[in-house]
């Protein structure tokens, strides 16, 4: 991955941060230039809360070529507490055991690996709040 | 706006084509269609291919392919909306013809998918997701169709069963259609126990990698009746978006492009979903068919599942789903996907299916439904013999 392609996305991927409308306060994640709610053009800046539940998941037993190590793994689906949903990873868990409505938490981790360097991807997964 | 009408088709057999390249696999149903139409020139050409690029290393194919279809000098352009961009190339040649800037216009779709490994075609189809935020963090297609499968079975306690019935009576339509890449029946046993792919869905709850091309000629009612053809007229098109994430959504256990799509197609028709006889459908995995019934209003929410379970999709039922087979059984060539479910509607309304797939009372009226990534567009067509 090109460095500059990874880094513009630190922001996310690093911190959760994501833009409230200033008109009508919906948040975006990741950050848009016009509100899709509203139309308004300015944002300010809001940290995601880091806990939600899940609202969908499934276990990937045939992965793309950067996940195959990890198969199988879950993705999911999560509503934060604040509405935002988002997808990511269900890490930390027996996956034959994930359910729908499950309390999860938000935590950085390592996504992938990539090209031939090997070069590391943070971001965030889902584990299981009780974790 | 003039009326428009389908002239002429053409079609090869889909499957793992190895002997033929993507210009090839084009050019074939490309010759037939025009063929078929009896017309002595084409004005123009849309084609539909997803990603020549990834599957292929071949841009601009606008040209290329005119070229080998021995047309070069013609405007010919690429189209690309994922995997409606057979449906989106069919909508483009139909507004060129409508509008008066072209009389006869070929629209074709074409992807030769097999040039690459699994990983690679897997690769290039999750181009169509949301690349920095569901397949950086490990979506597969399949898996994002997994997701809409499992919150559809926890809002509306779709089943196991429902998802096998679809791909069971898909086969069955499917093994009546020669073009079709898997011509072959299937149990409720062989699905239920396939590989697991994207957890609830297995190998037999997916369409395939398919190498195919398909092609039509539009042109005007007034053409098509010194051609003598018979006059299948497209009566209704639409066309929508939505957020290509699926986490973006407000609720993806419904499809938001295909419902503006169809509403749209339906205003321009003077339609409704009670005037339609019979429909090809996006069924890219089971649970897509059962939410796309859904969305297009053939049945209530969530009760689309129940419905596919009582048999009321099959070529008996009230409202036939994919008499074609669909993308699970006949192949799911993405580019040309939209334009092959255009020529089931011809055949259909023609009365000239295959093998006795043929619906027993020849329609009157159908309706294509192609959508691309995991719903992010979609295109709805409907055709009516007049």
């Amino acid at each position: 991955m090109f460095p500059a392609r990874a880094h513009r996305e630190y922001p996310h991927r690093y911190r959760l941060e994501a833009g409230q409308c200033k008109k009508c306060g919906k948040v975006v994640f990741p950050r848009r230039l016009i509100c899709p709610v509203c139309g308004h053009r300015e944002f300010g800046k809001v940290i995601l809360p880091d806990t939600g539940k899940l609202v969908s998941y499934s276990v990937i037993r045939v992965a793309p070529s950067q996940f195959t190590d990890e198969a199988p793994y879950a993705i999911g689906i999560a509503e934060l507490t604040n509405g935002v949903k988002l997808m990511a990873q269900v890490a930390d868990c027996d996956v034959d055991n994930i359910k729908v409505g499950m309390d999860i938490r938000i935590e950085f981790r390592r996504i992938q690996t990539d090209g031939h360097h090997g070069v590391l991807s943070y971001g965030y997964k889902f584990v299981p709040k009780w974790y | 706006m003039r009326d428009v009408a389908v002239v002429g088709v053409g079609l090869h057999k889909w499957g793992e084509l190895w002997d033929k390249s993507l210009r090839d696999v084009f050019v074939e149903p490309a010759l037939a269609a025009i063929d078929n139409a009896g017309v002595d020139h084409i004005d123009s050409m849309v084609v539909g291919c997803m990603s020549g690029g990834l599957f292929a290393g071949q841009e601009h194919l606008g040209s290329l392919l005119a070229d080998y279809l021995g047309q070069a000098g013609i405007p010919a352009s690429r189209v690309e909306s994922a995997c409606a961009s057979g449906g989106l190339a069919f909508r483009t040649a139909f507004m060129e013809v409508a509008s008066g800037m072209s009389d006869i216009v070929l629209a074709g779709g074409v992807e030769k998918m097999t040039d690459v490994s699994g990983d690679g075609a897997t690769y290039a189809l999750a181009t169509a997701a949301d690349q920095e935020y569901e397949v950086f963090n490990g979506a597969t297609f399949p898996g994002l169709y997994a997701l809409m499968a499992v919150a559809h079975m926890h809002k509306y306690g779709t089943t196991r069963d429902m998802l096998t019935a679809v791909a069971v009576k898909n086969h069955n339509n499917g093994s009546m259609n020669p073009y079709a890449q898997y011509p072959f029946k299937t149990t409720k046993q062989e699905v239920e126990e396939s590989v697991m792919v994207a957890s609830p869905l297995r190998i037999m709850d997916c369409s395939p990698i398919t190498d195919g091309g398909a092609a039509v000629i539009l042109t005007t009612v007034d053409i098509a009746k010194k051609l003598k053809k018979p006059i299948i007229k497209v009566i209704g098109s639409g066309h929508a978006t939505d957020s290509i994430a699926l986490h973006s959504r407000e609720d993806m256990t419904t499809l938001r492009a295909t419902t503006l799509a169809a509403e749209r197609a339906f205003k321009m028709a003077g339609k409704t979903i009670k005037d339609i006889e019979f429909a090809e459908v996006h069924d890219c995995f089971t649970i897509a068919e059962i939410v796309v019934t859904e969305s297009l209003g053939i049945f209530p929410a969530g009760k689309g599942g129940e419905a596919a379970l009582r048999g009321e999709t099959g070529l008996d039922g009230k409202f036939p789903i994919n008499t074609s087979g669909g993308l699970k059984s006949k192949g799911h060539p993405v580019g040309a996907t939209g334009i092959g479910q255009i020529i089931e509607l011809v055949k259909q309304l023609s009365g000239v299916a295959e093998n006795g797939r043929q619906l027993k009372k020849t329609p009157k009226i159908g309706l294509a439904q192609n959508m691309g990534g995991s719903g992010g567009s979609t295109l709805v067509h409907i055709l009516e013999v007049i």
